[in-house]
């Protein structure tokens, strides 16, 4: 079979893209996690992998397993503190991670700084980059149907119910940072071993988000959708290249704004069915607060009557038959410390 | 010693002026508004343009950029973040980063990489007082901010509309069964927080000379950090991390090399939400405005 | 010694008392019913023994083990757990999977074994889908377990995190309004169901409004209003109580009337 250099190269690309789509997923579309800086992790087993292999000879596959392993220590160090809280502050964690590392990429000397890395040896080939693809997604298959994907994706539905259920929910959280991370580490390795030079900015904060459209684009929480969209995305600039200059120039113009439309319009992705969930969530959501707006009008009013009943007279007329009715609407039944209940549920809930 | 405790004033309340933006969306929809460090950008870009090209004087240039800025900001809160009210999470903060990276990347097809010079439009004056020297731009942003943050003051406490806001940060809810409309409040949020980036966006291009399409991130981040610092969703809070941001920065690089100066916000961003995530004057919360 | 006892518990948020000096006991194999009108502090209370919120002061103590030193998941670990007043299920999962995420603290498989799908780890999965099938049925849950479980009717949701809730082996079953927006017929079923339980050794704390329910069922009534436990005994005493009577239907008369 004869393949192009050129379609071959695509699918070695496509075959890391996949890796990196699959495992962002884990953290973003099964635990719900925005995580921003996954290129970073990558960036970190790729130079680990090349400095490894071109400075102190080591074989590829250690290399490639050392830079998966510096990679989920990086995870473990940026997530512990984060993932305990609210998952605005993984997001701008990540973020700001990814800035530091590329920095420190940049200002290093064994990493070449700002003139690169050379000098890595070509050992990567689309074998050995699809059969890592293909293992990764097997592996997520096992994850995703087991009582560890179970927990991540209860998690993600409804934290303060997966408390109540006993789940460790900072451990789940971290652990699964912790083997995406890993996984991307790995991908970062066969991209060294493939392009034999790395450069900070390959792995800047517009990767992650290239990776992250991927998986948005394909659909979180599933298992096709990542890998759809990273076949789509890794593709489609190529298709476009000499189409329409533009497009391709500003290429990550195009990806913010997947980002937004596709949270409008379709926020399960392509082939979602995992999450097509984020929209029925959407309406089990607005039902919720439709019924405490009812409530609170209930117990609004009910305030109003008492506050009209006291100045006229009061004829307590007190059967059990009648206790028992009213209980039924005792959601009108006080006012002024609305706050332990009710409020109270919203504190859990945020 | 007095020189870096002006430096750090000044740098400070910069940081503060966009710190607020971010304390005040997050107070009336409990969301970090990822594309405010863009928005800081556009109203720099909007200042540059009116001095130079339209040849306005400086207040009236800042008028036009924290216009221009309110009304992008209050589009931005339209398009990506209003349909999205009752959705997860998750998908307003995709909207959100996504509109972001939108904007840097829109700004960069419109105006091109290149970092722009801010022309002065005022005669810069320096004044040593001792070994103390402060000039024009040190006077400019500190009376600006101060100026704005009592403006900013006045307006949440006083105004209608500020009690409105107070409102609907306390509970959305029962602020639009008393007759509050909250898509009106959280647009009119937009708008101040907006225009305050704006503000910060004109001084800090003025002072550095420098205005590009990028240069929203490490401040966003940095106003981010000082919100969270003086407790998110807190307005005082958010004027106190960012003059102690500012400060702590300033402090640093006198002590440390000047490349330290991003991972100093960082670590203390760190620090912050490893050791009281609610901030200095997280109490406040109840509050939130 | 009682399953479940609070001493003096207090919470109180932005300065309002929410729960005030509570002291509750609860004996093995009992139904407790707390009672008291919305905003009484009585699901703040569930979430005090659950671990979601720490008591400013006080002590609660489940099997003579003080619950602070526990985080909320070792709570349920250690055999306490609840149902939430408004429904809060896993809305993208199935019925199944929402039953099997009760099951999790029982379980032990880890992330290699699922990777590499070793046979004890099979194994448990598969128990584990069993146990939750006849779950699924001691609950009188009958629909597709492989349906999302948001699109279970209301009553079904509610049978559903019943039945997630047994998963997890709890000694106590904290049940807060199990029949609201129900159907008497799904209050008789519901009724039922609870009893089942009880009789099968579990120990229940509930809150219900329906006040046929709780009278009917409960051993003991706990009413708190205000944050306040006003009274506490048998159905019969508590009905009878003045101060009861004064909180529940004082100014209530007066609303009907």
């Amino acid at each position: 079979m004869m393949i192009s250099p050129y379609y071959y190269q695509l699918l070695v690309i496509a075959s890391i893209n996949v890796i990196m789509a699959l495992s962002l997923n884990l953290v973003t579309g099964c635990a719900g996690q925005l995580s921003l800086g996954h290129a970073a992790f990558m960036g970190i087993g790729a130079y680990t992998a090349g400095i490894l292999t071109s400075v102190y000879g080591l074989s590829f596959a250690v290399a490639l397993i050392a830079g998966g392993a510096m990679a989920a220590l990086f995870g473990l160090l940026v997530g512990l503190p984060t993932l305990r809280l609210k998952g605005d502050y993984l997001a701008i964690a990540t973020l700001g991670f990814g800035e530091i590392i590329r920095v420190s990429i940049l200002n290093m000397k064994v990493t070449g700084g700002p003139f690169g890395l050379r000098g890595i040896s070509k050992q990567t080939n689309l074998t050995i980059a699809a059969i890592a693809a293909v293992l990764v997604y097997w592996t997520m298959t096992r994850l995703m149907n087991s009582r560890f994907g179970r927990a991540l994706t209860a998690i993600r539905e409804d934290e303060v119910a997966a408390v109540a259920m006993g789940i460790d929910v900072t451990r789940h959280k971290v652990l699964a940072f912790v083997i995406s991370a890993a996984w991307a580490g790995i991908a970062g390795g066969l991209f060294a071993h493939w392009f034999r030079y790395l450069h900070p900015s390959s792995f800047a904060f517009s990767a992650s988000v290239e990776i992250l459209s991927m998986v948005v684009l394909g659909g979180m929480g599933s298992l096709e959708g990542p890998v759809i969209g990273a076949a789509v995305l890794t593709y489609a600039p190529e298709l476009l290249r000499g189409v329409s200059d533009f497009v391709s120039q500003h290429r990550m113009m195009f990806y913010g704004a997947l980002l937004v439309v596709m949270m409008l319009v379709r926020p399960q992705g392509l082939v979602g069915t995992g999450l097509n969930g984020l929209r029925v969530s959407k309406f089990r959501r607005s039902r919720g607060l439709e019924q405490s707006g009812i409530d609170m009008v209930r117990r609004r009013f009910a305030s109003a009557m008492k506050r009209a009943q006291r100045k006229g007279s009061p004829s307590p007329c007190v059967v059990n038959e009648q206790l028992a009715d009213l209980a039924v609407r005792s959601g009108a039944g006080s006012s002024g410390t609305g706050v332990a209940g009710g409020g109270g549920e919203e504190h859990a809930g945020s | 010693m007095l020189q870096q405790v002006v430096n750090g004033l000044t740098l400070g309340s910069s940081y503060a002026l966009i710190a607020l933006g971010y304390t005040m969306v997050y107070g009336v929809l409990r969301l970090i508004n990822f594309a405010h460090g863009e928005i800081y950008m556009v109203g720099a870009f909007i200042g540059l343009m009116t001095s130079q090209t339209a040849g306005l004087p400086f207040a009236a240039a800042m008028v036009v950029a924290m216009a221009g800025a309110a009304l992008v900001g209050v589009v931005v809160e339209k398009i990506a973040y209003r349909p999205l009210r009752k959705a997860p999470r998750l998908a307003v903060l995709i909207s959100a980063i996504g509109m972001s990276i939108f904007l840097r990347n829109l700004a960069l097809a419109l105006m091109g990489p290149q970092t722009r010079a801010f022309p002065i439009p005022f005669e810069v004056k320096r004044l040593n007082l001792g070994r103390l020297r402060i000039n024009s731009f040190d006077v400019l942003i500190l009376l600006t901010s101060v100026g704005l943050m009592i403006a900013l003051h006045f307006l949440v406490q006083k105004t209608k509309i500020g009690k409105a806001m107070r409102a609907a940060a306390e509970d959305k809810e029962t602020a639009s069964l008393m007759g509050i409309s909250v898509n009106r409040v959280i647009a009119f949020t937009f708008a101040i927080g907006s225009a305050l980036a704006a503000a910060a966006g004109v001084l800090i291009g003025m002072n550095f000379n420098a205005v590009d399409p990028s240069m929203g991130m490490m401040p966003g981040l940095k106003g981010f950090t000082a919100a969270v610092l003086g407790g998110v969703g807190s307005i005082p809070g958010a004027m106190l991390g960012g003059i102690l941001l500012g400060m702590a920065e300033v402090m640093g690089i006198a002590l440390l090399k000047s490349e330290w100066r991003d991972a100093i916000a960082f670590g203390i961003l760190a620090l912050v939400l490893l050791v009281k995530p609610s901030g200095i004057l997280g109490r406040n919360l109840q509050e939130k405005v | 010694m009682p399953v479940l006892e609070l001493r003096n518990v207090s919470k109180s948020f932005g300065g309002i008392a929410a729960v005030r000096e509570v002291s509750l006991s609860i004996e093995q194999g009992a139904i407790l019913g707390l009672i008291g009108p919305n905003g009484a502090g009585k699901t703040t209370l569930f979430n005090l023994v659950t671990g979601i919120y720490t008591p400013d002061s006080g002590e609660i103590l489940f099997g003579g083990r003080d619950l602070a030193t526990l985080r909320p998941h070792e709570i349920t670990d250690s055999g306490l757990a609840r149902t939430f007043q408004n429904i809060r299920l896993f809305g993208q999962m199935t019925v199944l999977e929402n039953v099997m995420i009760g099951r999790h603290c029982r379980t032990k498989a880890g992330v290699l074994g699922a990777i590499l799908g070793i046979p004890g780890v099979r194994k448990e999965e598969a128990e584990t889908r069993k146990r939750c099938l006849e779950l699924l049925d001691f609950v009188g849950l009958d629909v597709d377990p492989d349906e999302k479980a948001s699109n279970l009717s209301y009553g079904q949701q509610r049978q559903l995190e019943i039945a997630r809730a047994l998963a997890t082996d709890p000694e106590l079953l904290l049940l807060d309004e199990p029949a609201a927006g129900m159907n008497p017929q799904e209050t008789n079923e519901t009724t039922e169901l609870i009893r089942r339980i009880r009789d099968a050794g579990k120990t229940i704390l509930l809150i219900e409004h329906d006040m046929k329910m709780v009278m009917g069922m409960a051993d003991r009534v706990a009413v708190l209003d205000h944050g306040v436990k006003i009274a506490e005994g048998t159905p019969e005493e508590v009905q009878r109580d003045p101060a009861v009577i004064r909180a529940y239907l004082g100014d209530e008369a007066n609303v009907v009337a």
